[in-house]
């Protein structure tokens, strides 16, 4: 029996070659302002888990009776908590401002044939977010 | 690395997360956590806001707040860790960490907010 000519394979190499990679540092994000803008987006849930925990540690004192209300209250008030809270609010403030021009991107809203402008969707969630801002403070300070 | 078929859903949740915390976290840290235990507004005593988050309505509200953000939390920490640090070899432990917190802190606020008293 006659063998037929076998295409040629390339031939197989036990190590992969090593393929060309830029080193990159680990501090990459400190170069340039946009770049840490990103990684300070994304360190923003930070302040998203701190408020998520707190508020759990609010739920249990509260639920524990009135000193241990106020026992948490006076820890809140301590200086290492009030910088955590502080650098958390600007934090999530921060995490609001992106997210709302953001969704004017990913958000496309038609009315009839016409597009809704980006601007009007941030212009909308800031008017929006005033409004519940006012409403949970009103129901707080009453 | 193959997509995982779980990733649109844990992407919603993400977005989902994102939206309560962008609309109702700066107002609530700033008030409970900020203004009222350092004295700087009239803040509501122990009785009025036992009574607020004994509302079922309010327990819902905090348990949306708590929970959904966790997972938005979950998604972007690992990917802190992942861009900033460059740390891909710890991937899978890294998502196990990020998303089982997420679902420990679920559970956890779910069973105190049900069993408030």
């Amino acid at each position: 029996m006659r063998t037929l000519p076998q295409p040629a394979t390339p031939p197989y190499t036990p190590y992969h070659p090593r393929w060309y990679r830029t080193h990159v540092s680990t501090y990459w994000w400190l170069h340039k302002w946009v770049y840490f803008r990103f990684v300070l987006r994304e360190l923003t849930s930070f302040g998203v888990a701190y408020f998520c925990v707190i508020t759990l540690f609010l739920i249990r004192a509260l639920s524990r009776g009135p000193e241990a209300y106020q026992a948490f209250q006076t820890r809140l008030a301590n200086p290492i908590c009030v910088i955590l809270t502080v650098i958390s609010l600007l934090l999530t403030l921060f995490h609001t401002t992106t997210w709302f021009s953001l969704s004017a991107h990913a958000m496309v809203i038609r009315v009839g044939s016409f597009r809704v402008p980006g601007i009007l969707i941030t212009a909308g969630n800031y008017a929006a977010w005033l409004v519940v801002s006012a409403i949970l403070a009103w129901f707080l300070l009453r | 690395m193959a997509k995982r078929p779980i990733e649109p859903f844990l992407w919603t949740l993400f977005s989902g997360g994102g939206v309560i915390a962008a609309f109702f976290m700066p107002v609530l840290l700033f008030l409970l956590f900020f203004a009222f235990p350092l004295g700087l507004l009239h803040a509501p005593g122990y009785d009025a806001l036992h009574s607020l988050v004994a509302m079922p309505l309010v327990r819902l509200f905090l348990f949306v707040v708590c929970s959904l953000p966790l997972f938005h939390w979950a998604h972007r920490f690992r990917y802190t860790l992942y861009d900033g640090l460059q740390i891909k070899h710890l991937n899978e432990f890294i998502d196990l960490a990020c998303y089982g917190g997420a679902v420990v802190g679920t559970i956890l606020a779910g069973v105190m907010l049900w069993n408030f008293s």
